[in-house]
């Protein structure tokens, strides 16, 4: 029998704080909110066409790829925010600092900040890897990859996150 | 509830994506749920029911887009409260009769839909109205099943010779409702 699609309600309470910690790895916090409303958006009018047994992984396709949208036209605004570091700062600016993985001491936004200068395709492995705590093959499921390429996206960005931690250190002596 | 999913469902409804939307109401019998589609009222869950089951219910029978969003339900949960205070006998909501049999049930719940604030009628006389006289049982069937209580009236249909009858949210529920129009 075919399994049915619960309400649309139900998943979104179950999924809305992994994608939301998801979103605030990919775009900072302060973007992170209108992205997830988008998502969700996206989300609901393909609800019907969806299918039941694969949501998690269905759910992060398309909050990558509205991050990816969301992301070209804040590059092409006027203003661009193209220094991560600001996007950092805007969000502890907006008081939303004090909340869990991705609050924003010092030091986290050090690396926040450098997890946002990684390329894409890593940063959203890497922020689905261990922001949301996916396995290697959701990793792979949600970015349209093989578990073996997921493995080493996240990989390739912590070689990059432990040079940029080296040179923050350096930089602290 | 949240401001994020307010917000989502108030798009979503604009843009004519969010199927079913839904309210929590307090009663004197305890929570109820109310449920509308784009055309009417389409589900009433008694205090007894579990939410979750009849949002299942409703993500089955109807559609899975569904949002809590209780501005589609704001004249359904007034006038529901109102008749609870005693200030309302008729109700003026639109109806979404899809989560009925279509045929001998739906017909029986629309004969029920019109029998007055205060009156009751025999199960066999809700048959009669609906056109077979003689299926008072089938009658008792389609009421049991009736998506939408209290809007329609099913607990005003009773057993001939004066008990009142089953009721999907239990007898007592059913003669507090009696109760509460006078009709006991």
């Amino acid at each position: 029998m075919a399994q049915a699609l619960p309400p649309f309600q139900g998943f979104l309470d179950e999924h809305l704080d992994p994608v939301r910690a998801f979103l605030r790895g990919m775009l900072g916090p302060t973007d992170a909110e209108d992205c997830l409303q988008d998502t969700f958006l996206a989300a609901l009018r393909a609800y019907p066409r969806a299918e039941p047994r694969n949501l998690h992984a269905w759910i992060f396709t398309i909050a990558r790829r509205k991050a990816i949208d969301h992301h070209r036209s804040r590059s092409r605004r006027a203003t661009p925010v193209a220094d991560p570091g600001e996007l950092i700062d805007r969000g502890a600016v907006a008081g939303e600092a004090r909340d869990g993985a991705l609050g924003m001491s010092p030091r986290h936004s050090a690396i926040w900040a450098a997890v946002a200068d990684l390329p894409p395709g890593q940063r959203a492995a890497v922020v689905l890897r261990f922001a949301v705590d996916l396995r290697y093959r959701e990793v792979g499921e949600a970015l349209g990859t093989s578990e073996d390429a997921a493995r080493r996206n996240v990989h390739e960005a912590l070689k990059k996150l432990r040079a940029s931690a080296e040179e923050l250190k350096e930089m602290a002596r | 509830m949240s401001e994020f999913v307010n917000r989502l469902a108030a798009r979503a409804s604009d843009e004519g994506v969010l199927d079913v939307a839904y309210a929590t109401l307090d009663t004197p019998l305890g929570t109820a749920l109310v449920a509308a589609t784009r055309r009417g009222l389409v589900r009433v869950a008694l205090p007894n029911e579990p939410l979750e089951y009849a949002l299942l219910d409703i993500a089955d029978g109807v559609s899975p887009r569904v949002l809590e969003f209780p501005a589609r339900l704001d004249d359904a949960r007034r006038e529901l409260e109102e008749y609870f205070e005693g200030r309302r006998q008729r109700f003026e909501l639109p109806l979404d009769w899809r989560l009925s049999h279509p045929g001998f049930y739906r017909r029986v719940l629309r004969a029920t839909a019109r029998v007055p604030f205060g009156e009751v009628i025999t199960y066999s006389e809700a048959a009669a109205r609906a056109g077979s006289p003689r299926a008072f049982r089938a009658a008792g069937s389609a009421l049991g099943s009736n998506p939408i209580p209290i809007v329609v009236p099913c607990h005003r249909v009773v057993r001939s010779g004066g008990a009142i009858g089953d009721y999907g949210g239990g007898p007592e529920m059913k003669r507090f409702l009696l109760d509460l129009e006078g009709a006991l």
